[in-house]
């Protein structure tokens, strides 16, 4: 009896992937190009290809085995060939004493981040690697892990990564090359469906949180498919808001790309031959941000709140701008409500250079660095219920804190704050 | 064949090789795909997604058959952990080439030489597949198997 799934593809190897292999390089870029080569096989690719970049998301400590594999790379003599920058880890380094955890697990995760700095990655320690310097540019091959990194690098940027995860992405950025696969090939780029937007008033998508429940909808509608939003006024389509759209529809439905007619690199450049014709066309209402809204809420409106988590994906510079103007009124959050804004380390230097993190810290709210307040215990274990304008943090929290969750605008978040309880405008989102 | 009783015969689904090794232990079959991360308990290897339908069963020392894995690639570490601590599977039968189970798998064998066959079924080779009961697994870069034994007609 045989239930062979039986495709065969050679995969060629090049003189100096050879080399690679051979553990002429050493050891360490042996090990790492047989976890690159494994790969190729799995993903039935016809050769490697160079990366100009990778981000690690091996960082995270999730035991014992994640911590051997880098430490037996590090002992190998391996380090990286290509820029390389760090995802969240389990700690914030700049705070310590912040995560709540017992000694063990803080000197492993430290190990951990240790061993990825020692591999020659640099000590960024952001899901948001696309708000530093020298990032990647349209049509770049890179080997980025992390879903909401991912998505980001191939729909803003128009920069080409597969959806690269632990062990692997030190392995590239070691050996340098991927199987050229998955979203590597132009022709998986090609959106396989229309969504269109036009039906939603532009006052709705005033609101960032609103381009969050719209990429929750994304998510849901195409799963891991390819497509495009049609309908959607460039001019109201920045940075900030397609982060909040990609990280949720990564999170829903495992998005790793998305295009937007007009506003994402490969779609102006398609110009009309995106959406090419037939393709399946689903038209996004008001009512299904809704019920996306109320599918990524466990609270409920007037519970006593305890805590705002903001800044997942991380905070960037021109939020924290934002932020800072809303909060510069003076009005103090209720004394038993903390606001948390999780950001890197370099957009905080720059907030700070700026006074955009002075204004926030002072009117009360804490800033973490380094991890994220969905990840590690930061939140005190009294907290009940909280609120956040990420979809990302609305779909981990319940299930990775026990806790009750609002989901709602940036304004609907200070607003509850201030109150000490859940305040939520229901004119914003019709 | 001995391990599956003296008076059986033996039946026999051939598989393609996604990670070599060799396994033995009960079959069990997903209903839902599963992520590890977040899906399975760390330290113990038993389902905890609130939302998966055999949320309390345990992986460990299990053939387990599943189409894919869900959700974070996180997943590849929580399995390597999970072998690495001999509470995970002992083999894996996808219907998918599932890039994060293999990687998973690939990386335990790297760190510590323990090998957990992957095996790849079509549609067809599953359905031949018992339902329940013992399966021994074997898997080289060249062929790969799932054998289990059925009471003798004879």
């Amino acid at each position: 009896m045989s239930g062979q799934t039986g495709q065969s593809v050679q995969l060629h190897l090049t003189v100096e992937d050879q080399a690679k292999l051979s553990g002429a390089l050493g050891p360490g870029m042996a090990m790492a190009m047989r976890i690159v080569v494994a790969l190729a096989r799995l993903s039935l690719a016809p050769q490697l290809i160079d990366v100009e970049s990778a981000h690690i998301d091996g960082c995270l400590y999730h035991g014992q085995a994640g911590l051997d594999f880098a430490e037996k790379l590090v002992e190998l003599g391996a380090v990286v060939t290509v820029p390389t920058t760090l995802n969240v880890s389990s700690l914030d380094l700049m705070h310590p004493g912040l995560v709540r955890q017992g000694p063990a697990e803080t000197a492993a995760a430290r190990r951990l981040m240790d061993a990825y700095v020692a591999l020659g990655a640099r000590s960024t320690w952001t899901c948001a690697p696309y708000q530093l310097d020298g990032r990647p540019t349209e049509g770049i091959d890179i080997a980025w892990a992390e879903s909401n990194a991912i998505v980001f690098a191939n729909s803003v940027l128009g920069a080409r990564t597969a959806r690269y995860g632990d062990f692997v992405d030190i392995c590239a950025a070691i050996t340098g090359r991927v199987p050229l696969a998955g979203l590597h090939v132009p022709e998986n780029r090609v959106p396989t469906m229309q969504l269109d937007c036009s039906g939603i008033p532009s006052r709705v998508l005033d609101s960032d949180a609103a381009w969050a429940a719209l990429g929750f909808v994304v998510g849901q509608q195409v799963g891991e498919s390819v497509c495009i939003l049609t309908g959607l006024a460039p001019e109201i389509a920045n940075e900030d808001r397609l982060k909040a759209l990609g990280a949720t529809a990564a999170s829903s439905g495992g998005v790793a790309l998305f295009h937007i007619k007009g506003v994402t690199p490969e779609a102006v450049a398609a110009g009309a031959a995106w959406p090419a014709e037939g393709v399946l066309r689903v038209e996004i209402t008001p009512t299904m941000l809704r019920a996306a809204r109320d599918e990524l809420t466990t609270a409920t409106i007037g519970d006593r709140l305890d805590a705002v988590s903001i800044g997942t994906p991380h905070f960037s510079l021109t939020e924290f701008a934002k932020l800072a103007e809303i909060l510069d009124d003076g009005v103090p959050f209720h004394p038993s409500c903390t606001v948390w804004i999780s950001t890197s380390r370099d957009v905080l230097a720059t907030a700070q250079a700026a006074g955009f993190a002075q204004v926030c810290e002072a009117s009360g709210a804490k800033i973490v660095v380094d991890t994220c307040t969905y990840l590690v215990p930061i939140l005190a274990e009294t907290v009940r219920t909280a609120m956040t304008t990420s979809g990302k943090w609305a779909w981990y929290a319940p299930a990775n804190m026990g806790i009750s969750v609002m989901f709602g605008s940036l304004a609907e978040c200070i607003d509850s704050a201030r109150a000490g309880r859940v305040i939520r405008s229901e004119s914003a989102w019709q | 064949m001995s391990r599956l009783g003296s008076d059986a015969a033996v039946r026999q689904v051939r598989a393609l090789t996604l990670c070599a090794g060799d396994g033995f232990g009960e079959i069990l079959w997903l209903d839902e795909p599963l992520s590890f991360w977040g899906g399975t308990d760390l330290a113990s290897g038993v389902i905890i997604d609130v939302h998966h339908p055999q949320r309390g069963l345990s992986l460990a020392g299990r053939v387990v058959v599943m189409s894919a894995s869900r959700g974070s690639s996180s997943s590849s570490s929580v399995l390597a952990e999970q072998v690495r601590a001999g509470v995970g599977p002992v083999a894996i039968v996808l219907s998918s080439r599932d890039l994060i189970v293999t990687l998973g798998a690939l990386a335990a064998a790297e760190i510590y030489g323990i090998r957990m066959p992957i095996l790849l079924l079509d549609a067809a080779g599953l359905a031949l597949l018992p339902r329940s009961g013992p399966v021994v697994v074997s898997a080289t870069d060249a062929a790969a198997s799932v054998n289990w034994s059925v009471p003798s007609t004879s």
